[in-house]
C-alpha cells in the first residue's frame, strides 16, 4: 500500500510538507499528499479493464448486469436520448473540461454485496477503515451504514431493532429487485427524467445509492450513513438515492464522499429524490469532500407533503467543480423546506450552490441559509431560486447568504432569483461579504496562534452556525477538514 | 529577571498622504517585576508604541531596536512575540464572531505553552479567574468581544492577561472607558499578576486615574513621538495638577 502510495504520490507531484493533523497521525502514509488527506487509491483490476464513453450499448450492458425489469431499461434509453439531445448548461461553473467520451460508466469492483467488513478485499476495508466507517458503526453513532466504492454498494447493514420496525434502508440496486412497487411508485416522479442533463445522464447509467423507507410514526432516533467513495481515475460515479419518509416518521441520513487524487479529471452526478409525507421529517446531510479533480454535479430534491418538514445540510468543501442546489417543492400545507449550505473554495475550485424553494400550497414556509469561504484564488457562488406559486397565499420565505473572503484573489458571487406570484406573502433577504480582518487576524497572533491558525479559527466561525447543526462527530470532520483546507493559506 | 528593551525606536505609518513618521527616537527598559507608565496627550504615539511592540503590520519600524532578554523582537511575528512572553492589552479589542471564550482562551493558551492545559485545572482555573473580574459564567460561551460593552471588553483583555501569564503586559489605555467600579476590578487583575507572577507592566494612560490603582515606579511622558520627561510616581501627581499644557507649549515655543 505504502509503495503504491508513494508511485501515486510522485506521479502527481503533489509532494508536500508534512502535517501534524490527527488524521495523519493515525495514518502516517497519508503524509505528502499535501492538504487533501484522503488521496489514495487501491489497486483495482476491474477498473482497470473497465471500457470508456457511453453509448446505448454501455447502457443496456449496465441493465442486464443488473437483471432489471424492461421498466428500468426503457426508462435507462429514454435518460441516454435526453442526454444527449439537451445541450450542456452554460449558465453557470465551467463544464468544458469534462471528457464523456474518457468517462468509465461502470466499475463493478466486488461480486458480492457484504455484510461485514471482513468480507470485503483487504484494500477497500483498509480504506474504508482509514475514512473512519466502521468505527463509527461500531461505536454505534448510525443506525446503518451503505458503502459505496465506483458503482456499487459494496457494504450494507442496519441496526436490527430497526428493521424490526420495517426501516428500510439498503442499495437502491436492491431496492428495485426486493421493493417493486414502492420503487416504481416514486422513481423519477420528483426528478423526471428529462429534468436536466445530468439528471438524465444519471437515470440512464445509474449504479448504487440508497433505497430508503421509513414506516408511518417511526422515528430513526441515530442517522442511517451512506459512504460514498471513487477510486479509479476518470470514474464516472452516478449513484441514485430515494428516501421515502411515510407519514408522521423521522428520518436523518447523512452522506460524505471522497476519491483519490489524480492529473485527469472524475464525474460525479448522483440524483437524490425524497418523498417526505404528512407529518414527517426528513433531514438530508452531506459532507462532501470529493478530491480537486471531480466534477461534481448533483440534482437533489424533496417533496414536502402537509405539515412535512424537510431539510437540507449541504456542505461542499471538495470538488474541483460542484453545481448542486438541493430543492424543496412544498406541495401541502403548513410544510416547510430548509437548506443550510456551506461551501469552501480553495484554489482551482469552483462551488456554486444554493438552494431551491417552490411555495405551491398555502401557508408553506422556507428558509435557506448560505456561507462560503473563498481562498487561493477559488470561487464561490450562492445561486438560489425562491418561488411562491399561484396559491400559495401566506407563505413566507427568508433567505441569508453570506461570503468570506480570505484573500484578495478570490471570488464571491451571489445570484438570488425570486419568483412570486402571490401578493400576501412575507420574503427576506439579506446577503454579505466580508474579509478576513487584519485586526481580527493581529488580535488572535497577538495571542500566540501562528497565522494560519487564526485563520482557521475566523473560518471555523463564520461557518460556526452551520457546523452547530450537525452531529458532534460529523461538526468536527467539517473543522478538520476546514484546517487542513487552511493549512498553507497564508505566506 | 527578564528585560524588555527598546533603543531609539523610529516607527512610520503610511497615509494618504504619504508616510507619516510617529515615533522619532523612543528609548526605554523595563525588566519583569516593573510598572512603567507612559503618559501623554492623544495623538503622541502612545498606542503606535504598544502596536509596534506587539508587531501590528500597519506599522514600519525604520530604525532602532527592540529587544527581549537579547532576542531581536523585530525579528519575530506577531504570534512569536507572544509566545515569547509578550501580551498587548488592546484599546479596541475586535470581535471574532461564531468563536466561544472558551474555546478561544484554551487555543490561546495552548499556543502560548506549546500544549494543551491539562483541562480540569484548566476549568478550575478559567473559573476562579473570571469570579475575580466579577466576569458571569455565562460569558464563557459567548463569542469572543460579540456584543461585549466597553467595559466588558476590557475585563476580558485581563481575564486572558491573567491565563495566559506572560512576562510583559503592555495595557494600552486599558482605563479608557471605565467606570469606577470595573476600574478598581481591571486593575486588582492587573496588580495580582505583578505581584504573583512577577509582570513587567507598560501601561499607556492619557489620565492619572488608574494609577491610583496600579502603582508605577517609573513615569515617562510622552509627547510627539518621543519621552519629553521622565521620572518617579510623583510626575505622575504633577501631571494631574498641571496637565500636558505646558510640554505642547514648550513644544510650540521651540517650534
Amino acid at each position: 500500500m505504502t509503495d503504491q502510495l508513494a508511485q501515486d504520490v510522485s506521479a502527481n507531484g503533489d509532494v508536500a510538507d508534512a502535517t501534524n493533523h490527527d488524521i495523519l497521525e493515525r495514518n502516517p502514509e497519508l503524509e505528502g499528499l499535501g492538504n487533501y488527506a484522503f488521496g489514495w487509491s487501491d489497486k483495482n483490476a476491474a477498473s482497470d479493464n473497465a471500457r470508456r464513453g457511453l453509448s446505448e450499448e454501455v447502457v443496456r450492458d449496465i441493465s442486464a448486469k443488473k437483471n432489471e425489469p424492461q421498466w428500468m431499461l426503457d426508462m435507462r434509453l429514454k435518460g441516454l436520448k435526453y442526454f444527449d439531445r439537451k445541450p450542456m448548461p452554460t449558465w453557470g461553473a465551467d463544464l468544458s473540461g469534462i471528457d464523456f467520451d474518457n468517462i468509465k460508466y461502470f466499475v463493478r469492483s466486488t461480486e458480492k454485496q457484504a455484510t461485514t467488513w471482513e468480507e470485503l478485499p483487504d484494500d477497500i476495508r483498509n480504506t474504508y477503515e482509514k475514512l473512519g466507517i466502521p468505527e463509527a458503526e461500531r461505536n454505534r453513532l448510525v443506525g446503518g451504514v451503505t458503502a459505496q466504492y465506483e458503482s456499487e454498494v459494496v457494504y450494507h447493514q442496519i441496526r436490527e431493532d430497526l428493521e424490526e420496525k420495517g426501516v428500510i434502508f439498503t442499495d437502491t440496486d436492491t431496492g428495485l429487485r426486493e421493493y417493486p412497487e414502492i420503487f416504481q411508485e416514486y422513481f423519477a416522479t420528483m426528478i423526471p427524467v428529462g429534468d436536466n442533463k445530468f439528471a438524465s445522464l444519471n437515470t440512464a447509467v445509474w449504479s448504487g445509492g440508497s433505497f430508503v423507507y421509513v414506516p408511518p410514526g417511526v422515528h430513526v432516533d441515530i442517522p442511517l450513513q451512506a459512504y460514498f467513495r471513487i477510486n479509479t481515475e476518470n470514474m464516472g460515479q452516478f449513484e441514485r438515492t430515494l428516501i421515502i419518509a411515510d407519514e408522521g416518521s423521522y428520518v436523518h441520513y447523512i452522506e460524505g464522499c471522497t476519491a483519490p487524487i489524480y492529473t485527469s479529471d472524475s464525474l460525479h452526478s448522483a440524483v437524490v429524490e425524497i418523498v417526505v409525507k404528512k407529518n414527517a421529517r426528513v433531514r438530508y446531510t452531506t459532507i462532501q469532500n470529493w478530491s480537486n479533480n471531480v466534477y461534481n454535479l448533483v440534482t437533489k430534491r424533496a417533496i414536502a407533503h402537509e405539515g412535512a418538514t424537510m431539510e437540507w445540510v449541504d456542505g461542499n468543501i471538495g470538488s474541483k467543480v460542484t453545481m448542486k442546489y438541493p430543492a424543496v417543492y412544498l406541495v401541502g400545507e403548513h410544510a416547510k423546506g430548509e437548506t443550510l449550505s456551506v461551501a469552501f473554495a480553495g484554489e482551482g475550485q469552483h462551488q456554486d450552490t444554493g438552494s431551491k424553494m417552490v411555495h405551491i400550497a398555502p401557508n408553506t414556509q422556507s428558509s435557506i441559509i448560505s456561507k462560503s469561504v473563498a481562498r487561493g484564488g477559488g470561487r464561490a457562488a450562492y445561486r438560489g431560486l425562491v418561488q411562491i406559486r399561484e396559491g400559495a397565499t401566506h407563505s413566507a420565505n427568508t433567505v441569508r447568504c453570506d461570503a468570506l473572503l480570505v484573500d484578495n484573489i478570490s471570488r464571491s458571487d451571489t445570484y438570488p432569483y425570486v419568483d412570486v406570484r402571490e401578493d400576501d406573502v412575507s420574503m427576506g433577504h439579506e446577503a454579505t461579504v466580508s474579509k478576513v480582518s487584519e485586526e481580527q487576524l493581529f488580535y488572535l497572533q497577538s495571542r500566540g496562534m501562528p497565522e494560519d491558525e487564526a485563520m482557521a479559527m475566523i473560518v471555523r466561525g463564520f461557518i460556526e452556525p452551520i457546523a452547530k447543526e450537525l452531529p458532534m462527530e460529523y461538526a468536527l470532520e467539517l473543522n478538520r477538514l476546514i484546517e487542513l483546507q487552511m493549512e498553507g493559506a497564508v505566506g | 529577571m527578564s528585560t524588555l528593551e527598546i533603543k531609539d525606536l523610529h516607527v512610520s505609518i503610511e497615509t494618504e498622504q504619504g508616510v507619516k513618521p510617529i515615533l522619532k527616537g523612543v528609548s526605554l527598559t523595563i525588566n519583569t517585576g516593573e510598572t512603567h507608565a507612559i503618559m501623554g496627550p492623544n495623538g503622541s504615539g502612545k498606542s503606535t508604541l504598544a502596536a509596534t511592540i506587539a508587531g501590528h503590520p500597519r506599522y514600519t519600524v525604520d530604525s532602532g531596536s527592540i529587544t527581549l532578554d537579547g532576542e531581536n523582537v523585530l525579528e519575530m511575528t506577531v504570534d512569536q512575540r507572544a509566545r515569547a512572553g509578550l501580551f498587548l492589552a488592546m484599546q479596541y479589542p475586535v470581535e471574532i464572531p461564531g468563536v466561544t471564550m472558551t474555546n478561544f482562551l484554551r487555543t490561546a493558551k495552548t499556543a502560548i505553552d506549546g500544549e494543551a492545559p491539562k483541562l480540569r485545572t484548566w476549568t478550575k482555573d478559567v473559573k476562579a479567574a473570571m469570579a475575580q473580574l466579577r466576569i458571569e459564567p455565562e460569558f464563557a460561551e459567548r463569542n469572543v468581544n460579540e456584543g461585549f460593552s466597553g467595559g466588558e471588553k476590557k475585563r476580558h483583555e485581563i481575564l486572558q492577561l491573567e491565563l495566559l501569564k506572560p512576562k510583559f503586559a503592555i495595557l494600552d489605555e486599558t482605563d479608557s472607558g471605565l467606570d469606577v467600579d470595573a476600574l478598581k476590578v481591571v486593575s486588582e487583575g492587573v496588580n495580582r499578576s505583578i505581584e504573583d507572577g512577577g509582570l513587567g507592566t507598560l501601561l499607556i494612560t492619557h489620565y492619572t486615574r488608574i494609577l491610583r490603582y496600579i502603582k508605577p515606579q517609573f513615569v515617562h511622558v510622552f509627547v510627539d513621538g518621543s519621552i519629553a520627561e521622565q521620572g518617579g510616581p510623583e510626575l505622575a501627581d504633577r501631571l494631574e495638577d498641571e496637565g500636558y499644557d505646558r510640554y505642547q507649549v514648550a513644544e510650540s515655543a521651540t517650534a
